[in-house]
């Protein structure tokens, strides 16, 4: 149970997102969700859209540097301390999380992205505590 | 106020120094041809004999040696003498390649501490001196070099290194240093570090300084006078040769006396070789005349500079080169460590980047700064920011180990570094060194 996420090396320089950002629409790539992290040099755009294997080659072609990576999409509830509860699972399953943001769907509702070193231990997890993860096809 | 170390030679008459050089080189390049197979294979293939140099009018018959011969020879092939009778080696940073290790005997070390101290005499210095030697000690020349000429001359001695400088001033206060020798850019550090304590020049009693092995503006030097209170001296010199000490300056601050007595220059057309008459700028070329551990005969140093016999209002005769104005080749001197682009891209490539990237230095706070930026390559690409800064840290760690130098390291996006013909621009040297 994951997504694909497709995240793009981008120079931490006045214009470059806006730059990346035009060509992927350019592209026709709906961002679905995305997160940028940054350091004082560089930034790493990772994006959620439907169609990661034409985006990617896309991205490629435009000289874009880019990867695609599998990360868990937990469902979460609107309601006050949904986030940690997930978290404390996948504590308690020894997951490491890398990083996390939000992404919301009009078909399928609210989810959680997460990066974690182990998907199938983490989606194990989530699934035993009765939260559900979504596959690719769930979401679009 | 002048004040020799040896007047018999620094004051001599240009034909008692012609004779002097003349009867050394004589016999060096006899010497040199019966001990160091490597060099008499190159006079051999010149068709040069020993008997052919009869003075140093002949001194162009002889083969160049450089940087690359070096390189080959690494580390015992230009070696003078029977390792026996060394006591000594001073090493430039670098790889193997790159490295300079030159040997000496305990005569070739009295020789290089007799050099730094006419430097150390030539700025006032005498035995009621308190010499503050902040050069680094260790494999670089500078500190063993000023220490030794500093004990010679008979000034009191600390031999501080570099580094520490709050304690550097704390020592240069407490016990009345009155001369500094360290590398400009430090001795400028030095200075703002006293005003940043609340000390202004009149609260530390130097009255010189004695900066080299890296390359100054008369702006610095002004600088370095203002906010430490001193006359500023340029030293010259190079771990092929000696060390500091192969050329120093005088109380008129016009370029640096030669001791033309042990390193005999001349200068050179760096394209075609030719020795270029007095006043022409050009590549400078020494001779050693009587080291014995690592003689270099005729060594390419790839400094542009002038010589000039024109009379010193110090009364020395010594010929008198000018700072370098630039390089022949591309060494780069960072914090005073000599620099090779080729180095970093020795690195870059074992660490799997590629062969696209920037070098950029420049000069923040008196401090060269090094930044190296490359440009990723897809397989090297990870989403997360931990990774990649991992990367960054690893190649930086990666260049200190073969520079010493602290790198900055910036991972750029592929095909962002500027190439001109196809071929990046590599180096971008933003510091001004040269007036």
């Amino acid at each position: 149970m994951s997504v694909k996420q497709i995240s793009v090396f981008i120079e931490n320089k006045k214009g470059k997102l806006a730059e990346a950002t035009r060509y992927i629409a350019d592209h026709n790539i709906n961002l679905k969700a995305l997160s940028i992290a940054d350091t004082q040099d560089f930034g790493i755009l990772r994006i959620i859209c439907d169609e990661p294997a034409a985006a990617k080659e896309a991205l490629m072609n435009g000289g874009y540097i880019t990867t695609v990576t599998d990360v868990l999409a937990a469902a979460i509830s609107d309601t006050p301390g949904s986030l940690a509860s997930i978290l404390e699972v996948l504590s308690e399953a020894n997951v490491v999380v890398e990083y996390t943001y939000a992404f919301n769907s009009s078909k399928a509702g609210a989810y959680m992205i997460f990066r974690v070193d182990d998907n199938q231990a983490a989606a194990a997890a989530l699934a035993g505590a009765g939260i559900k993860t979504a596959n690719q096809e769930d979401l679009f | 106020m002048s004040n020799y170390y040896q007047p018999e030679i620094e004051c001599a008459s240009v034909e008692e120094l012609k004779k002097i050089q003349s009867e050394k080189l004589v016999a060096q390049v006899k010497r040199v041809y019966e001990n160091v197979k490597y060099y008499r294979d190159l006079m051999d293939e010149k068709g040069v004999t020993p008997d052919d140099i009869k003075s140093i009018d002949d001194l162009h018959k002889l083969p160049f040696l450089t940087k690359a011969d070096l390189r080959d020879a690494y580390p015992y092939g230009l070696l003078g003498t029977d390792l026996k009778n060394c006591v000594r080696i001073q090493s430039t940073s670098g790889t193997t390649g790159r490295r300079v290790v030159a040997f000496y005997t305990q005569k070739d070390v009295d020789m290089w501490e007799e050099c730094c101290a006419r430097a150390v005499m030539a700025v006032g210095g005498t035995n009621e001196d308190v010499c503050q030697v902040a050069y680094g000690y260790g494999l670089f020349t500078g500190g063993p070099g000023l220490n030794g000429g500093s004990h010679k001359v008979g000034c009191l001695t600390l031999p501080m290194s570099s580094g520490n400088t709050e304690r550097q001033i704390q020592f240069m206060r407490d016990l009345h240093a009155t001369i500094l020798c360290c590398t400009p850019s430090y001795a400028a550090y030095i200075g703002e570090t006293l005003k940043d304590m609340g000390l202004t020049p009149d609260d530390i009693d130097l009255k010189a300084g004695i900066f080299g092995a890296e390359p100054w503006t008369e702006a610095m030097r002004r600088d370095i006078e203002k906010s430490l209170g001193i006359k500023a001296y340029d030293i010259y010199g190079l771990t092929e040769t000696s060390g500091p000490g192969v050329s120093f300056e005088c109380e008129e601050q016009t370029g640096m006396h030669i001791n033309e007595d042990h390193f005999l220059p001349e200068i050179i057309d760096p394209e075609t070789g030719e020795v270029l008459p007095e006043g022409s700028k050009g590549e400078l070329v020494f001779t050693s005349l009587d080291k014995e551990g690592f003689p270099l005969l005729r060594y390419r140093t790839r400094d542009i500079c002038v010589l000039s016999r024109k009379k010193c209002s110090c009364g020395r005769t010594l010929i008198k080169m000018s700072k370098p104005m630039g390089r022949s080749d591309d060494m780069l001197i960072i914090r005073g460590v000599n620099v090779f682009p080729s180095q970093i891209e020795t690195v870059l490539l074992n660490e799997g980047y590629s062969a696209n990237y920037l070098i950029e230095v420049d000069r923040a706070n008196n401090t060269d700064t090094l930044d190296v930026s490359v440009e990723l390559t897809p397989e090297q690409f990870s989403d997360t920011v931990k990774d990649l800064s991992a990367k960054e840290k690893s190649l930086a760690n990666a260049i200190k180990t073969m520079l010493g130098i602290n790198p900055k390291v910036h991972l750029v996006a592929p095909k962002t570094i500027t190439r001109s013909e196809g071929k990046a621009v590599r180096v971008v040297d933003k510091r001004k060194l040269h007036d």
